[in-house]
């Protein structure tokens, strides 16, 4: 961890792939993957001739990003090109917005190490078209272009160097992952790199000015970019007390080795001649249209969190964790339309679904099991079909093998024994088997009711039920 | 009369009488083009034994009544920076000698949905940069009039062939005057719509907000013709209008009367050739003696017009061209290890030095610390045509200049001199900087038998006005009638 | 405008263009005669004025997020200098 004397100052600029139907200028499919250059048409792969013509509901999407996280929306907007040379940039410019942005001065709220309340600010969030892949040729050497990413329309959204932590680092781009996923225009896909982020580091003491940065580009899971934020600050500290300088460069993460490296500069490459963008018109973006669009927006997190405290009575941890997540939160609401057991489902979704998510290293958006199969779950315990024990072996096999908990249930034998004469059985001959906690419960000790049942637990393997077992122990143990 | 002297309305009065048929029509232009190409060079790709099919094709349509256009058979001649599926589309360089284009440009789809017929794809200057020709990297065409003078350009192998009469009509493409000069020196018609009127997609960039293409024609009467056809709003193409459809035929009035016609002083200033002055002053007693209200008026924009065109057109040129990069099409250099060496020698080689010469410029005019000065500037100054030219309509219907300066000149004598070469489209270009339509019509021709062009300039989308203006003017001198192109070597 | 051997390279090397020494004091020459010339717009009385982004003032030409794929693949990659596995090829990038 960096030196306790120093201070380190984090950015994010977040690019998020819109999940339109189409490109950004053109009328290819927007898709991961396909065959190479099958989502190609003269425009994305810059024929001569050929002219961008922009999205609509980019635009929106964009404008949607903006009023989520409290930017102002940007009324006379424009296009401007981007000059740069690269085979993955078939233009040679990309179209980006220069100093009209869409949308400017936003911010999002996250907690810090203490627990605290922090704003973290949006200096701006502006569209752009996404590069093709160059792909390395295994066979005959080179490298070989795709340009079905050509053309996807992104979001940039640029903080400002408001974060001091890695763990805050995290904390703000799972917040802006959470509410473009809310707002449904990104996947948010970070293993197909439909999110990423170019990541600002530097250190100073506290007091002084700001130190120089460097950038690490295109940054794709939260793992590394905690591990890179906390190596690359610790380099840079190592550097100032060791009496080097640091300098303004880009950077590259390798994973594997846990370093960073600085990277083959591409020559010139911060002169990119902005100019606006000829072939397009401007964005004119009327208060009516501004307004309806928010009206569009769906219920943001920060609103639901206030529902959940309200209506399901749920602490105010539990409704934050739920709501932190988009594909939670529906997964909370959709299974609580259905079983109507509010404490239940934020329970089940917290604890077991939130452990082997973690264990699995999966993301919410990853739950294989719908909300109607955990829906069914609780039920089942609240029927006294299965235990919670069964119950949470079911979840298990939900992950595993997704399909109606009813069938796991029958396939894996695992419906709760509720035949009086069965259990009563059992309870006979865990009584004959422990004489010793017979004994004392009958001298008093109430709680060695707790050890018979457990035990009859194991013999029946989890199935029996529990508050049969019980009410039968205390029967019997009285007679 | 020979057909290929007729008109392109002469051609379809006489398809219509059946004194001709559309394949005796493209076969006497076939044969014409053979007779003339080989002194006059205005050809990059010749389709004449396509064109020859497809005419007995539409023939056969036209007689089962399966097309029914007025436009049916009428064979054009095509600028070889407008895109041609199927067909090579080269922009007279090296860089795109083999490229053939994966799609057709708006304006082809138009063209072919009628039944036309093409001809060929026409030279011009390298990627529509020159006002000569000369910077062609595929061949030299030479203006018809006199065989070693050059045809002006960018859109010289489209004018010389109208000239010529290998073809009846052309497209040409206009960015700075590349429409009107070229037409201006070889005696034709040529139109600049208004920016936005007709389609550019398809169209090779060369300057995206000056860009335009239009009609190079025999008389005024054919370029209304194809106005009619080119124009409307596309969806492919962000810049062009939306905005209601006039009929340019109906417009030709033949009457000026009471039209109010101003002549800017400054552009009769230095450099102008007098002979060229002594026609103008003619062909501006004619348009009084026809009564037109004719003013002199000060507009002193062009000077500041023409610094700020060649900063905003090598600007966007040196952005547009990055697109050749030698590696999804087009020239690839043969010498290369490394990546750089793709882009470096790819474009060093398969641009030619005046393209070079104007992405160095645009270059350079956007680079850092130079953009507020130069490019920011020329956008304002840009502002500041548009309004200058926005007062002088509140008095005048249509503004009377030159078209060049000069006449046609011999080939070889000018083009070592960049700055000079700019300095001859002064006349020309404030009109794509203020994105207004300009005709170029002949007006007469000097002691050596070239022809001089007038240039009126109208309002955006008064295509119509200047139109008729120059269609009064037109059948009042005859120029087509008393003079014609000799192919003198 | 005095235009610098080493602005001039810099310049082209942006471009991605070779100048060879003996162009060199050519193009600068050419460079720096027609920037003298582009001086005027410095001279012209503008400073009250917006700029012109394109020749018209229209806005908001938006297009539809419908989707019409591209019927001739191969007419896009049959220019292709170099190609593989339906590709463009390229010497290795080293990233």
């Amino acid at each position: 961890m960096p030196r306790e004397d120093y201070e380190v100052v984090i950015g994010l600029e977040i690019h998020a792939e819109l999940k339109t139907k189409t490109k950004l200028f053109c009328s290819c499919k927007n898709e991961f993957g396909g065959e190479p250059n099958t989502h190609c048409c003269p425009v994305c792969m810059a024929m001569p001739g050929a002219l961008p013509v922009i999205n609509k509901t980019a635009v929106e999407y964009a404008v949607k990003a903006g009023l989520a996280t409290g930017c102002s929306i940007e009324k006379n907007s424009k296009n401007d090109r981007k000059n740069y040379f690269y085979p993955d940039n078939p233009r040679s410019y990309q179209i980006s917005q220069y100093d009209k942005p869409l949308c400017n001065n936003g911010f999002v709220e996250i907690e810090d190490e203490d627990g605290n309340k922090k704003k973290i600010g949006i200096l701006r969030i502006h569209i752009e078209d996404d590069a093709g892949k160059l792909n390395h040729n295994e066979f005959g050497g080179g490298s070989l272009v795709d340009l079905n990413r050509a053309g996807a329309p992104l979001i940039e959204i640029v903080s400002l160097p408001d974060m001091r932590s890695a763990v805050e680092a995290e904390r703000y781009m799972r917040k802006i992952k959470s509410i473009l996923e809310y707002i449904e225009v990104s996947d948010c896909k970070m293993q197909e790199g439909s999110l990423r982020a170019d990541v600002n580091v530097s250190v100073h003491k506290p007091g002084e000015p700001f130190g120089t940065r460097t950038e690490m580009k295109g940054m794709s899971s939260f793992r590394s970019i905690v591990r890179a934020i906390e190596y690359e600050a610790q380099r840079q500290i190592d550097v100032i007390e060791n009496g080097g300088n640091v300098y303004q460069t880009t950077i590259r993460w390798d994973e594997i080795s846990g370093k960073t490296f600085p990277m083959r500069e591409k020559e010139n490459a911060d002169d990119y001649r902005y100019f606006p963008e000829p072939d397009l018109a401007a964005i004119r973006l009327s208060d009516e249209y501004i307004e309806s669009v928010r009206a569009s927006l769906p219920e943001l997190p920060e609103s639901r969190r206030e529902r959940y405290l309200k209506e399901y009575n749920l602490t105010e941890k539990d409704a934050r964790l739920l709501t932190a997540s988009k594909y939670l939160s529906n997964l909370f609401e959709g299974a609580l339309e259905k079983c109507g057991n509010a404490k239940a489902c934020a329970n089940w979704i917290l604890s077991d679904i939130s452990r082997i998510l973690n264990e699995k290293e999966m993301e919410p958006d990853q739950i294989p099991f719908t909300a109607e199969e955990l829906a069914k779950t609780i039920e089942l315990i609240d029927k006294g079909t299965i235990s919670s024990a069964i119950a949470k072996k079911v979840i298990e096999e939900l992950f595993e093998n997704p399909q109606d908990p009813e069938v796991i249930i029958k396939e894996k034998g695992w419906i709760q024994i509720s035949d009086e004469g069965a259990i009563r059985e059992v309870v006979l001959k865990i009584i004959e088997a422990n004489p010793q906690s017979v004994a004392d419960y009958k001298g008093g000790k109430d709680r060695a009711i707790g050890f018979l049942v457990g035990q009859a637990m194991k013999e029946t393997k989890g199935k029996a039920n529990p508050g049969m077992l019980n009410k039968m122990f205390v029967e019997e143990l009285n007679k | 009369m020979e057909i290929t002297e007729l008109t392109v309305h002469e051609l379809q009065e006489k398809l219509k009488s059946k004194e001709l048929t559309v394949s005796e029509i493209t076969r006497a232009y076939v044969d014409r083009i053979n007779e003339k190409e080989s002194d006059v060079n205005a050809f990059i790709t010749l389709l004449t034994d396509e064109a020859i099919e497809k005419s007995k094709e539409i023939e056969e349509k036209i007689n089962n009544g399966e097309i029914n256009s007025e436009l049916a058979g009428i064979p054009i001649g095509i600028k070889d920076n407008i895109c041609t599926k199927g067909i090579k589309t080269t922009c007279a360089s090296k860089m795109l000698e083999n490229f053939v284009s994966p799609y057709d440009a708006t304006v082809m789809n138009k063209i072919n949905s009628e039944g036309m017929i093409n001809l060929g794809k026409l030279n011009m200057d390298e990627f529509a940069m020159g006002s000569s020709t000369e910077h062609s990297a595929i061949a030299k065409t030479r203006n018809p009039w006199n065989l070693n003078t050059v045809p002006g350009g960018s859109s010289g192998g489209s004018a010389a062939a109208v000239a010529a009469n290998m073809v009846p009509w052309a497209l040409g493409s206009d960015t700075g005057g590349s429409i009107r000069q070229p037409a201006s020196l070889c005696g034709v018609v040529g139109l600049k719509p208004t920016y936005g009127l007709v389609s550019r997609y398809g169209l090779v960039a060369f300057a995206s907000s000056l860009d335009q293409i239009g009609p190079i024609t025999k008389d005024v009467k054919d370029s209304a013709i194809l106005l009619n056809l080119l124009v409307g709003h596309d969806e492919k193409d962000t810049t062009s209008l939306d905005i209601p459809k006039q009929d340019y035929v109906a417009s030709l009035k033949n009457d000026v009367k009471g039209l109010k016609i101003g002549v800017p002083k400054e552009f009769f200033a230095e450099g102008l050739n007098e002979e060229v002055r002594k026609s103008l002053e003619k062909a501006i007693e004619k348009y009084k003696e026809l009564g037109a209200e004719v003013e002199e008026f000060s507009l002193d924009i062009a000077k500041y017009s023409l610094a700020a065109y060649y900063i905003i057109a090598c600007a966007e040129a040196s952005s547009n061209l990055g697109r050749f990069d030698g590696i999804r099409y087009g020239y690839r250099t043969p010498n290369y290890e490394t990546l750089e060496d793709i882009f470096v020698n790819s474009r060093s080689e398969g641009f030619g030095a005046e393209v070079k010469r104007r992405i160095i410029l645009g270059t350079y005019v956007l680079s850092s610390g130079y953009y507020d000065a130069y490019y920011k500037k020329a956008q304002q100054v840009r502002t500041l045509v548009k309004k200058e030219f926005n007062k002088a309509f509140e008095k005048y219907d249509v503004i009377l200049t030159p078209t060049s300066p000069i006449v046609a000149f011999e080939a070889g004598t000018k083009s070592n001199n960049p700055l000079e070469m700019y300095l001859a489209d002064i006349c020309t270009v404030s009109v794509n900087v203020a994105g207004l339509p300009g005709i170029s019509i002949p007006c007469g021709v000097n002691s050596e038998g070239m022809p001089i062009g007038m240039q009126l300039i109208g309002k955006r989308f008064e295509e119509g006005k200047i139109l008729n203006a120059a269609y009064t003017f037109e059948q009042a001198v005859k120029f087509r009638k008393n003079f014609k192109p000799n192919f003198k070597k | 405008m005095q235009v610098s051997r080493e602005e001039l390279l810099h310049i082209a090397k942006l471009s991605n263009l070779k100048i060879n020494d003996e162009e060199i004091d050519n193009y600068r020459l050419n460079l720096e005669e027609i920037l003298n010339f582009a001086d005027i717009v410095k001279n012209a009385n503008v400073d009250e004025l917006d700029e012109t982004i394109g020749a018209n003032d229209n806005f908001n030409v938006f297009r539809e997020d419908v989707l019409k794929e591209f019927e001739d693949r191969e007419a896009l990659l049959a220019n292709a200098p170099e190609r593989e596995r339906d590709m463009f090829k390229v010497p290795k990038v080293i990233q």
